[in-house]
């Protein structure tokens, strides 16, 4: 099976990239999010303490 | 509790769940990876090709695990609001708040995969059947779930509101789970399940497994890290976190 042959799933490209497309893309991006939040709200209680001390 | 092993009942406290929930991550991050290599692996190299459906099945691999998740998921998210409802542990409410945004996401790829797997196998993106409308009823519930929260500013009032919201709405997941047997529906019954014998060949189960446990591990990972910024956002007056702060700079 070559790469070509790989990329258009018998036909189906549209629907089976799709699917695994957002998927990844949901997954990793969740992934993401939580890291910045994390960073972001580390930041955040830093500055009030900064504040208040 | 006196002798002999750790004090379970003291992780249901946030500031020592907080540093436990932080040593349990990798250990859920790393099988997730693996997990999901091995699954990619095994959809697209390993599994035939259907004779029938094509490679278009090979959807069935993320959309079965999604689909199981969201509603696996939904109970977790249940049990601990039910928790925190009746033994009112605040590390309870917390975790139902983690789980939610996870078990919203899952219900979401299963819906997306759906369509994108019925449109050429059924003709249609999207049918008014009994499994698909339940399905999206659940993903309405976690969004309601996560709104009514956020439109609560008092804690602990929405501690409870979401969690009696989550608690009620928990009678939807047999409704989704047994909609292929209760109603005449487009959406096929299982070809899994604890009675009998899988209808279906032994590679393409083994496939679905390892994806499934790949996204549960994924599920840990995102609930543990996001419980621990729930955490430090509403210990944040706690001496504790003001010295972890401190000691992260």
């Amino acid at each position: 099976m070559n790469l070509t042959e790989f990329w258009h799933m018998g036909g189906y490209a549209l629907y089976v990239w799709s699917s695994f497309g957002v998927t990844a893309a949901f997954m990793v991006g969740e992934l993401v999010l939580l890291r910045r939040q994390r960073k972001e709200t580390l930041d955040r209680l830093r500055r009030i303490r900064d504040i208040e001390t | 509790m006196s002798s002999g092993g750790p004090n379970w009942f003291k992780y249901a406290s946030p500031m020592a769940f907080y540093p436990l929930a932080g040593r349990l991550i990798p250990w859920f991050a790393v099988p997730a990876v693996v997990l999901t290599a091995i699954g990619l692996y095994m959809t697209f190299f390993v599994a035939p090709v259907d004779y029938r459906q094509g490679d278009a099945y090979r959807i069935m691999f993320i959309h079965v695990p999604a689909a199981w998740m969201s509603m696996w998921l939904y109970i977790c998210m249940a049990v601990y609001a039910a928790l925190g409802l009746v033994v009112r542990t605040r590390l309870s409410s917390m975790m139902a708040q983690a789980i939610a945004p996870t078990g919203a996401m899952f219900t979401f790829i299963a819906l997306w995969t759906g369509a994108f797997w019925g449109k050429p196998m059924w003709g249609a993106w999207w049918v008014w059947d009994a499994r698909l409308t339940s399905e999206l009823i659940l993903l309405f519930l976690y969004i309601g779930v996560m709104a009514l929260r956020a439109a609560i500013d008092d804690t602990r009032r929405a501690d409870r509101a979401s969690g009696l919201l989550a608690l009620v709405g928990v009678v939807n997941v047999p409704i989704i789970y047994y909609s292929v047997q209760w109603w005449n529906t487009l959406h096929q019954g299982a070809s899994i399940s604890m009675t009998a014998a899988p209808t279906m060949s032994r590679i393409m189960l083994w496939t679905l497994l390892v994806m499934t446990f790949a996204f549960w591990a994924h599920a840990f990972v995102t609930s543990l890290m996001r419980v621990r910024g729930i955490i430090l956002e509403r210990e944040r007056h706690a001496e504790w976190v003001a010295e972890m702060v401190d000691e992260t700079k």
